[in-house]
């Protein structure tokens, strides 16, 4: 199975998310990340999704998302030519031995110390996900004990932007 | 009539005289319930079908002044969704229906859903609780949006009065175009109570919804040159042609390329039976003749068919010899569960005009294959095994003479209802379908019940038409409350019963995959009871009686020899409801069928009979 990361245009209205995390649901498609936000546009939000299936099957919910009324545009973005980044916010235990070495971790990953306290710190890191898994696979040893991670963001490298024609769609009919 | 062509909103406004004598545009002030009364209005919405119940409330009042809309009171809401899809099928409007908060929501829920399956333009309006109360677990409180979105095409919760005529437009412009299908506009209290101003035709705003109805050129010409070039080729009709109003340019096409063509149980009526191309319907109980056409097929063109399990069987081993030219307004039935070597998106009226130029353009240039030997193999296989059925033995009335009978006798232009289940299949088997919009039945969902309250809708919107309901008794057990309704509301449908005092279909999978064990299928009599034949039932309900309850004529019939008379009395009767309760034999069987689960290669014409397909020669 691939992992495929699609950009999906949408209507800023109530229940979207609900909509599109239904159909994934009961066409029996899994979501392996979801992030949700604004784009510059107010009123319309991407939602970034990696779904890991195989090509036919791709096509087969892109098709069934794009029948979704709020939904203006997906594209699926190239993982050569986009740019996509998690970021994850762990808190690793800490004394006074260990905490010099953690953050050499955390310089090494260009990651940042976020928060410190005589038992722990809080570090912060984006990146693509080999990236912070190397990380996370780094700090284990010391301790996590908690780990909390947004879904994963993408943009498609180059001048080309996806929401222009969506916008005009949407200036047009306003 | 085409659906895409539906006065809808403002995407395509239509201005329409008005009996207010008031100005388009004009801005009136009214109440959210009067605006969402005026937007019906103003859609063309002439009959409602629905019940009254708290949180609609706001909206029956101004209801009552309408002389546009027509508001039909159901006696449970989902006869009132089953009469809006009869009457969208009947007439090529959007049907209505209108329910209150909760419970009389959620009774919709499966009228929808039955919509949603078939593609029929409906649009469900319900009430909602205040908008101040959603999510407090009201009093008749239901997500209905949450709960329908699966099963609409799309959905709307309106909290603010001034939204109505927007949403409204946009819904009637959904439902009706692309692929039509139900829409739900929930509607809080507080929003039909409000104050508001309205004006026609209101400013819509659907950027993301933009069905393509034009089809490719470059796709066109390469289903033309298949078409001219395929020695075994077969048109696989689907709803999706009688939705486009596309059957007249279908005959054109099926003319031209001297192609079989086989209909659906969705299509019934696109290609007249009685033309010498019609070879049946495919899929479980299709004639011997389509089901094995589209096996040995080198092509199929589909057009507004979606490949449904009850037409290829075993998916893996459907038509292995075929391309497939695969025509739908839908992109995402495209390739879904067949991969189609000439995908086109359109509108099966402009795919099916188009191709017929591409072909005779081929044929101008001399391409045209030869299909003497395809047709000799199909007039074989229709000859060897046409439909049909042996009379019982015992004097008994058969099911499939009565609906057969049924048919000859209705007048011309009779619409026709089914539920679902041994009956439904009989009558697609033996009525004779020659027109479009003259056959409702619940195909996708299976909706057992839906032959009562879709017969009455079609009424209502073509009184003009004999209206026939072919049911079973199982099935009419489930919705005949409505010709309550029927009688009172002058919508004077006629209903067979066929009576066979079983679940039929069900009984007949117990006859031959589970060893003859009738586990709860005898619906005349209790657990326990011997029961040797309809004649040894209890004859609990009383069919006769109840329905005479209800303000119908009802009339019984058990023997072969009263049977022409009783129809033809029934057909006289034209002031009220009619219902026959046709006593019939209940071990009659459909056949043709392909055992669920299995390859269409392994049709049987009927018990033990398996065609003889002449392998051996190829």
């Amino acid at each position: 199975m691939s992992k495929h990361t699609l950009s999906v245009l949408v209507q800023n209205t109530p229940g979207i998310l609900a909509r599109i995390a239904a159909l994934f649901s009961r066409r029996g498609f899994n979501i392996d990340s979801l992030a949700v936000g604004v784009t510059e546009h107010p009123d319309i939000s991407r939602i970034t999704i990696v779904v890991g299936v195989e090509d036919l099957p791709l096509e087969q919910v892109t098709k069934q998302l794009n029948k979704l009324v709020n939904v203006l545009k997906i594209v699926e973005l190239d993982p050569v030519a986009s740019v996509r980044r998690q970021l994850v916010l762990v808190k690793v235990r800490a004394d006074n031995e260990t905490r010099s070495q953690i953050v050499q971790i955390v310089d090494l990953f260009r990651a940042k110390t976020v928060d410190v306290s005589p038992e722990a710190v809080t570090i912060e890191a984006t990146g693509g996900s080999d990236k912070l898994e190397a990380m996370l696979k780094m700090l284990e040893p010391y301790g996590i004990k908690e780990l909390v991670q947004s879904g994963t963001i993408a943009i498609g490298r180059g001048a080309r932007s996806i929401t222009d024609r969506s916008l005009r769609a949407v200036d047009r009919a306003s | 009539m085409p659906m895409t062509e539906q006065a809808t909103g403002a995407h395509h406004p239509q201005p329409r005289p008005r009996s207010g004598g008031l100005q388009q545009s004009a801005t009136e002030h009214v109440t959210g319930a009067q605006s969402l009364i005026r937007s019906l209005e103003e859609v063309g919405a002439d009959t409602v079908f629905g019940i009254p119940g708290g949180a609609i409330l706001p909206a029956y009042d101004p209801m009552m002044d309408s002389t546009r809309v027509r508001h039909v009171l159901v006696r449970h809401e989902q006869g009132a969704g089953h009469a809006a899809t009869g009457y969208a099928q009947a007439t090529g409007k959007v049907g209505v229906c209108m329910a209150t908060s909760g419970p009389g929501a959620t009774n919709l829920v499966t009228p929808i859903a039955d919509a949603h399956m078939d593609s029929v333009p409906m649009v469900a309006i319900t009430g909602q609780v205040a908008s101040g109360s959603i999510g407090t677990d009201a009093f008749q409180e239901a997500d209905i949006v949450g709960i329908t979105m699966p099963i609409t095409k799309h959905n709307f919760l309106v909290t603010r009065a001034e939204e109505i005529p927007r949403v409204i437009a946009e819904a009637f412009h959904i439902a009706s175009t692309g692929r039509p299908g139900p829409v739900l506009v929930d509607i809080a209290k507080d929003a039909l109570q409000a104050k508001t101003t309205f004006s026609w035709p209101p400013v819509t705003d659907l950027p993301g919804y933009r069905p393509v109805t034009k089809p490719h050129a470059k796709q066109i010409r390469e289903a033309a040159r298949l078409i001219t070039t395929a020695k075994r080729p077969v048109l696989y009709v689907g709803g999706g042609v009688l939705k486009a109003g596309a059957t007249a340019e279908l005959k054109v096409l099926a003319e031209l390329t001297g192609a079989p063509v086989t209909t659906t149980l969705m299509a019934l009526g696109a290609f007249p039976d009685s033309h010498p191309q019609h070879v049946g319907m495919p899929g479980m109980h299709g004639s011997v003749a389509a089901v094995t056409a589209l096996q040995k097929a080198d092509l199929i063109v589909a057009l507004g068919a979606r490949f449904d399990d009850r037409v290829t069987g075993k998916l893996d081993s459907f038509a292995p010899h075929a391309k497939v030219v695969h025509a739908d307004i839908d992109p995402a039935e495209i390739g879904k569960n067949r991969e189609a070597d000439v995908p086109i998106v359109g509108d099966a009226r402009e795919v099916i005009a188009d191709l017929v130029q591409a072909v005779q353009k081929e044929h101008s240039e001399g391409h045209r294959a030869d299909l003497n030997a395809w047709w000799a193999d199909l007039d074989r296989w229709r000859e060897s095994y046409p439909l049909g059925y042996e009379l019982p033995t015992d004097g008994s009335l058969s099911p499939q003479q009565v609906i057969e009978r049924i048919g000859r006798l209705a007048p011309e232009g009779t619409i026709f209802s089914s539920g679902v289940g041994q009956h439904q299949m009989w009558a697609a088997h033996f009525l004779q379908h020659e027109a479009p919009a003259t056959w409702l039945n619940s195909g996708g969902a299976g909706t057992m019940g839906y032959a009562v309250p879709a017969a009455m809708g079609a009424k209502a919107g073509r009184p003009e038409r004999t209206v026939w309901a072919i049911d079973g008794d199982g099935c009419f057990q489930m919705t005949n409350q409505e010709l309550t309704t029927c009688a009172l509301n002058n919508i004077p449908i006629k209903v067979a019963v066929i009576n066979n005092g079983a679940l039929g279909m069900v009984r007949q999978w117990q006859t031959l995959f589970y060893n003859q064990r009738y586990s709860n299928t005898v619906l005349h009599s209790g657990p326990g009871a011997d029961a040797k034949g309809p004649s040894a039932g209890t004859r609990v309900p009383d069919f006769v009686k109840l329905s005479e309850a209800m303000g119908c004529y009802a009339i019984r019939c058990e023997s072969p020899e009263d049977l022409d008379k009783v129809i033809e009395e029934a057909n006289s009767v034209n002031d009220r409801p009619v219902v026959v309760d046709f006593i019939v034999h209940e071990d009659a069987m459909v056949w043709p069928m392909v055992a669920a689960g299995t390859s269409n290669d392994e049709i049987m014409a009927a018990r033990d009979v398996r065609p003889d397909f002449g392998d051996n020669e190829e």
